[in-house]
């Protein structure tokens, strides 16, 4: 509100409306928007490094350009997708109608964070363009390579990455100290801790892990950015500085971050499992002491990245104990996942469809994650592509897989119509068979030896025998396809946004507020502030006449 | 800023403004722990220390301004409790007197520093003071702008000014984050 009072005249306007808006839901849907925008460059990359790796002979990429495309790879779609769509728009658009909340509790903070991330996007889209091109240490910035330019011939392109991870972190920093603060003071009537989405315990325990990880790397890129600038030497071996010490200090986030964009992926997994197995969770409070003994435990393992870093080797051990412990916890979340379905009324819908597909990925990823979180196979595969293969067998799950069961689940409350089904189901298959084909047979490479990040892998003799390459050209035909098939996904998005069939309040039968108000939910989310009478899964309940009780109506209310 | 219909909107259990100022502060410590242990790992791993040519750094100046900081803690403290407007003005410019002094006394060694031959890029030793005892001094600068506003916005303090308690919040981090880094920079 302004001065004179003019609220009205603002708030209608176009740009106050659609562009700077205060209103949680249309950060959201901002978030939304970047983060798939920003999938489709990360893709773009992802194919002409393919072309590269199955055809060598083409010379797609100069080498120089595909460090540059495989640094810029990584970047983007662990910062610049996961992180807007899995935090920025599922953490913005559901905390606040999930609690009950008629906003962010600092509204314009949150639009503050939000434009922070665009132009922190602009300037990594900008840096390709700058003279040397992209950054081309690695989505790690590895010391020294990172820390002077004649080391990759990147001078402009690294310091505009810094920069622009500098804008994210303090865009999502606002943003995690909008979440925690929202989430512990605005939470409606009734809705006690234990009476909470499981989203939003899960976006609140990645905001926790993320606001304790991410000082330290911020410390790191200081001094790595004086290293670059001013000529320090604190990374670099000739001026008496230690390389090791980035590589702690990245990890020391780098794996939290793991964990930060895993949770509201099973926060949304979480969500849609009891709805479409129409079953209460299974074991509420354990998936939250879990992921709390996760959260805790993700702070001592980064050192598993390190095992033939040059570190200290008697430090391997505790590591490779804390790693395959924190396995744990996530097994527990896993299975109650399943136990949440066991014996349900299925209804497999595409959100469903995608969720169990998230887990049947992630599985697979989580347990290759126990070779390598060992020390002793670590030394055989690390740097193979099977570490490529695993990291995206827990990522991909976690960045497509669940982000897309959640954009086809809250799609009608975001937008206010449904996306289509059957293209649904198509886009589905087209993504769960292509994800499959192209990762698998990496697991294959990994084990013959395959290192990462080749530009030309013929250049060695071991890997230009003819089952490698005939498997690399396969890898790239199936990459190709999982590319492809993202287009019915495209289409149905743009098309169900203008000429979707009409969503009603609650298509889903789900029990959690945000199915309580309209779809889309006005400015200020509630019409009548609603009060929380029961936890979040009581589906199926005797009690009720229909399979679901939503959160805000009391059996007295049915009843009478 | 969007104003809703009171029937939806509610006091709250905690003020949100401090709670949101403690959790980035949650953020800061990590910061600054983050520096400090790179500090201790650069400094384990370099076998002389001071390196030859290169001055100690000042210990018994900065353990006067040290004093001088935590003076300026305890009146900010004496401000935010003061109850009557006059006494929280002579708090307050007290607050902002010591923090101005241990700022331009650490100014002054920097350019005895400077002129002994240690600079950012003389050596590891150096990079590292002028990074660490830099970032603080970074902090306190944006605390004393803070204050200023303030002061300036609280008719030099005789009015109560909302921001005040979150200003005096980031002021005792600045003032409570020193004694740890003279003790690991300049003691250890």
């Amino acid at each position: 509100m302004d001065h004179n009072g003019n609220t009205e005249l603002r708030e209608n306007s176009f740009w106050r409306k659609y562009l700077f808006s205060a209103d949680h839901k249309t950060i959201g849907k901002q978030y939304l928007w970047l983060g798939l925008i920003m999938a489709l460059v990360g893709g773009i990359l992802a194919y002409f490094m393919r072309k590269q790796l199955a055809w060598p002979e083409s010379e797609t990429l100069t080498p120089n350009v595909y460090n540059a495309f495989v640094t810029m790879h990584g970047t983007i779609m662990v910062f610049f997708v996961a992180m807007p769509i899995l935090l920025g728009c599922f953490g913005n658009f559901l905390i606040p109608l999930m609690i009950g909340a008629d906003d962010m509790a600092f509204p314009r903070l949150n639009m503050l964070s939000f434009w922070t991330f665009f132009v922190g996007t602009l300037l990594l889209i900008l840096s390709f363009f700058v003279p040397g091109g992209a950054a081309a240490a690695g989505w790690t910035g590895y010391a020294p390579l990172s820390a002077k330019p004649i080391y990759t011939g990147v001078n402009w392109g690294l310091n505009l990455w810094i920069l622009s991870l500098a804008l994210e972190f303090a865009s999502v920093l606002m943003g995690g100290v909008n979440f925690m603060t929202t989430a512990i003071t605005m939470r409606a009537e009734g809705m006690s801790w234990f009476r909470l989405p499981l989203m939003v315990w899960m976006q609140l325990s990645a905001a926790i892990i993320f606001m304790l990880s991410v000082g330290p790397t911020i410390a790191a890129a200081v001094l790595l950015l004086l290293d670059r600038l001013v000529g320090t030497g604190f990374f670099v071996p000739a001026q008496g500085g230690d390389p090791l010490l980035w590589q702690h200090l990245f990890w020391f986030f780098g794996h939290p971050e793991v964990y930060v964009v895993l949770l509201p992926g099973f926060g949304v997994l979480l969500e849609i499992l009891p709805a479409g197995s129409r079953k209460p969770i299974f074991g509420y409070r354990i998936i939250i002491y879990s992921t709390l003994v996760a959260g805790v435990l993700s702070f001592i393992v980064w050192a598993h990245h390190m095992f033939v870093s040059g570190m200290n080797p008697n430090l391997s051990m505790p590591f490779s104990i804390t790693t395959i412990l924190i396995s744990v916890p996530f097994a527990i979340v896993i299975f109650a996942m399943i136990a949440t379905m066991w014996r349900g009324s299925i209804r497999l819908t595409t959100a469903m469809s995608f969720a169990i597909g998230t887990l049947m990925t992630f599985l697979m990823g989580g347990v290759t994650g126990i070779f390598n979180g060992s020390a002793a196979v670590d030394i055989f595969i690390h740097d193979t592509y099977f570490v490529v293969a695993h990291f995206h067998y827990t990522l991909f799950p976690a960045t497509f897989f669940a982000a897309f069961a959640g954009i086809y689940f809250w799609f009608p409350k975001m937008f206010g119509r449904m996306l289509n089904e059957t293209w649904g189901k198509v886009h589905f298959w087209l993504t769960f068979v292509g994800f499959n084909l192209v990762f698998l047979p990496m697991f294959r490479l990994g084990m013959a030896g395959h290192m990462r990040r080749l530009a030309d892998p013929t250049q060695y003799n071991f890997l230009s025998t003819e089952s490698i390459k005939s498997t690399q050209i396969f890898i790239t035909w199936a990459a190709i396809g999982l590319l492809i098939g993202q287009a019915p996904f495209i289409v149905n998005f743009l098309r169900s946004i203008v000429a979707g069939e009409v969503a009603e309040e609650n298509p889903w039968q789900a029990n959690t507020l945000e199915w309580s108000t309209a779809s889309p939910p006005p400015h200020g989310n509630f019409e009548v502030r609603p009060i929380v009478h029961h936890d979040p899964y009581n589906y199926s309940s005797p009690d009720a006449d229909s399979d679901w009780l939503p959160q805000d109506q009391s059996l007295e209310e049915i009843t009478t | 800023m969007v104003m809703y219909s009171p029937e939806i909107s509610r006091s709250d259990p905690v003020d949100k403004a401090t709670l949101a100022t403690l959790i980035f502060l949650g953020t800061e410590i990590m910061f600054f722990a983050g520096l400090i242990s790179s500090f201790l790992i650069l400094r384990a791993g370099t076998p002389n220390w001071p390196p030859p040519g290169q001055p100690r750094y000042p210990i018994l100046i900065t353990g006067f301004n040290t004093l001088f900081l935590l003076v300026s803690g305890a009146t900010m403290f004496r401000a935010v409790k003061a109850a009557q407007g006059h006494r929280r003005k002579r708090w307050l410019l007290a607050t902002f007197g010591f923090g101005t002094l241990f700022l331009g006394i650490q100014g002054v060694e920097w350019v005895k520093l400077v002129e002994y031959g240690m600079t950012f890029t003389s050596s590891i030793y150096g990079g590292l003071f002028y990074t660490l005892i830099g970032c603080h001094a970074l902090h306190l600068v944006i605390a004393l702008v803070i204050l200023i506003f303030v002061i300036f916005r609280s008719g030099f303090g005789t009015k109560t000014h909302p921001l005040l308690s979150l200003c005096s919040l980031y002021w005792y981090f600045v003032v409570g984050i020193w004694p740890l880094l003279y003790t690991l920079v300049y003691l250890l």
